[in-house]
């Protein structure tokens, strides 16, 4: 987690970066400036003139707390958002047989979808070999899957079967409990391959 | 896939003419074109105008038909999408000019579309703002509107492997759009977003709830809110009744239906911005959060399946930057021994397709055409030896390579791998 966490701090400074490069070019002394030179056709003029604008509209409505908790499902890296519960690998398996064997495989490469499941044989982009992130599989799954019934599963179910997901890349032991606190400690084989974008533009191929 | 499909319906034009003719004429003559509803192989409803009668020999000696609620594609004219199961790509060598129309505009989807009220949408911001609120769909019409056209392009638009590839097949996910809705800036105005925001998660209202992290500062220099598309309300397909509007970014960013805006510090790592929609680039890398769409050209006309006649030849096509205008863009009619400049269609939009024409004289010797779009950032699209070179590998997502065509001796024209 540590290496993940500098990789936050290091994502932070450059789009704090950014925002403070913005906030500068945005100062009402070179507001009309940006709003000319856009004029004159160097750019699509994106930048509406707000100088006359109302603080607010006051358009829309207050969102309540009880709207944001029940809509709010999202999982940062770091286990924000996870709820509680908790999961093992073979009431995943049991899970696993029942819903997702018809698309992925009973043994998560064999499938006619998408490939879940590291084997030494494939080069498949599985979470295994490919994905980053142990608490993407928990985001996942409870988002979009089963793909015919999305929504449908508990999140004790979720916890298993990301549990039986993990096990069966080699990631976790066979009684180890997945669950909010444990789940963003588990450190992925692929994380060490990804790098944030380089391409600028220009004449070097990327 | 023709063969596949089941006429349902058929509806003759309701019309209310304004001289006194009787219903049993039309049926006898003038109303050539019926709205047939039709199911795919896919097993979706679809509404096509079919020719229901005989043509008449002498179109000035039959009344035509009167004035109508809704035009209809003259039914000579049948440009279709290509539905796989989980997108559907454009006829790009079936149109002209720069915008798509709506129908025919690329779908990618992850759980199907979805069906929603209008009159029940709401989006709601929250998360780093001072207040959270929620916006129906008339509360977004309401703020300031803004209009501007744009092409969207799928990261993984590129398909190669057979000769008789069309340009449908290998680059249909792009297609552009005059889109109009609320500049994104002006709605985290109205919220108020935490300066030290950095990030922000835009979340669907479909089957898969599809969610992607955001930098900050895209929010702040060109992204939108959308409700409209080329003058109407946003096709379903498109993420009726609104989808985020990133310029140049990739397809999957643009999020449809959009549901739900959480403004936050750090990126939320969902599945599409990790597992699927990053490379494999040098050195056994994973490319990520690669947003841009780098400059790419195809030419559309000649390509497979046509097959042209010796003489004077208008090459055409599109080329286009998620980085901004495309300044220039090369053809050559030589295997790429000598690059001629195209004409570029103006205006020039930044991050928008751009047509570009040059006039060949084709002596009927067999030869290869190709085009490369140059942004302004002075980035030359990549031959596909190039671009396999520097990525060390032959794909995935962000591939741009050059389309070459071969034109036989008889005309015919047909895809160059590999080169």
């Amino acid at each position: 987690m540590q290496g993940s966490m500098g990789k936050f701090n290091n994502l932070r400074n450059i789009f704090f970066g950014l925002i403070l490069m913005f906030v500068i070019a945005c100062q009402p002394a070179n507001k009309k400036n940006k709003a000319k030179q856009e004029l004159e056709g160097s750019d699509v003029p994106v930048h509406p003139n707000d100088e006359e604008w109302p603080t607010h509209f006051g358009f829309g409505n207050k969102a309540d707390e009880l709207l944001i908790k029940r809509l709010n499902i999202s999982i940062a890296p770091d286990g924000t958002g996870l709820p509680a519960g908790k999961g093992f690998a073979d009431q995943g398996a049991i899970i696993y047989k029942a819903k997702c064997v018809t698309c992925h495989g009973p043994k998560g490469w064999d499938g006619p979808f998408d490939k879940l499941v590291s084997n030494d044989s494939s080069k498949a982009k599985t979470i295994g070999s490919y994905w980053p992130y142990a608490t993407t599989v928990f985001d996942y799954i409870r988002r979009a899957m089963p793909y015919n019934a999305p929504g449908s599963l508990s999140d004790e179910e979720v916890y298993q079967l990301t549990a039986f997901l993990l096990y069966a890349n080699g990631i976790v032991k066979i009684n180890e409990e997945i669950n909010a606190k444990t789940l963003p400690k588990i450190e992925m084989p692929a994380k060490k391959f990804f790098v944030i974008d380089d391409r600028r533009g220009g004449r070097e191929i990327h | 896939m023709e063969k596949k499909r089941k006429i349902l319906d058929i509806q003759i034009p309701d019309i209310m003419p304004p001289v006194k003719i009787s219903r049993r004429k039309l049926l006898g003559g003038a109303a050539a074109i019926g709205l047939v509803l039709m199911q795919d192989s896919f097993g979706k409803a679809i509404q096509e105008a079919k020719p229901l009668f005989e043509v008449p020999k002498d179109p000035t000696k039959v009344l035509g038909v009167p004035p109508g609620v809704l035009g209809s594609r003259s039914p000579f004219e049948q440009p279709q999408k290509l539905p796989s199961l989980t997108s559907s790509r454009t006829p790009l060598q079936d149109l002209f000019g720069t915008i798509t129309p709506a129908d025919l505009h690329f779908e990618r989807n992850h759980g199907g579309v979805p069906a929603i009220d209008p009159n029940k949408y709401e989006l709601v911001i929250h998360g780093m703002v001072e207040k959270a609120m929620r916006f129906t769909l008339h509360d977004l019409k309401r703020f300031p509107s803004f209009t501007r056209t744009c092409f969207i392009e799928c990261s993984g638009n590129f398909r190669s492997g057979a000769t008789n590839l069309s340009p449908q097949e290998i680059c249909g996910l792009t297609s552009q759009s005059e889109w109009t809705g609320v500049m994104l800036s002006t709605l985290f105005r109205e919220v108020g977003v935490n300066p030290k925001a950095t990030w922000f998660l835009a979340e669907g209202n479909d089957a898969a709830v599809m969610a992607r992290s955001i930098p900050m500062s895209k929010a702040y220099e060109d992204a939108m809110l959308v409700y409209a598309q080329n003058g109407e309300a946003l096709r379903p397909e498109q993420g009726y009744p609104i989808r985020l509007l990133l310029p140049g970014w990739e397809g999957n960013t643009q999020i449809k239906w959009i549901r739900r805006i959480e403004i936050a510090d750090q990126p939320f790592m969902t599945r599409e911005e990790t597992s699927k929609y990053t490379e494999n680039i040098a050195g056994g890398r994973i490319r990520q959060f690669s947003f841009v769409m780098d400059a790419r050209s195809i030419i559309t006309f000649p390509s497979y399946p046509i097959q042209i006649e010796k003489g004077w030849v208008e090459i055409r096509g599109i080329a286009w930057s998620g980085r901004g205008k495309i300044t220039q863009v090369e053809v050559s009619t030589d295997e790429g021994k000598n690059w001629e400049e195209a004409v570029l269609q103006e205006p020039v939009l930044s991050k928008a397709h751009t047509a570009f024409r040059l006039l060949w004289y084709w002596d009927g010797r067999q030869t290869i055409i190709k085009s490369r779009a140059i942004d302004e950032t002075g980035y030359y699209q990549p031959s596909y030896q190039e671009l396999t070179l520097a990525r060390e590998s032959k794909g995935g997502y962000h591939f741009n390579p050059i389309t070459a065509w071969e034109i036989k001796k008889d005309g015919s024209i047909w895809l160059i791998n590999d080169i």
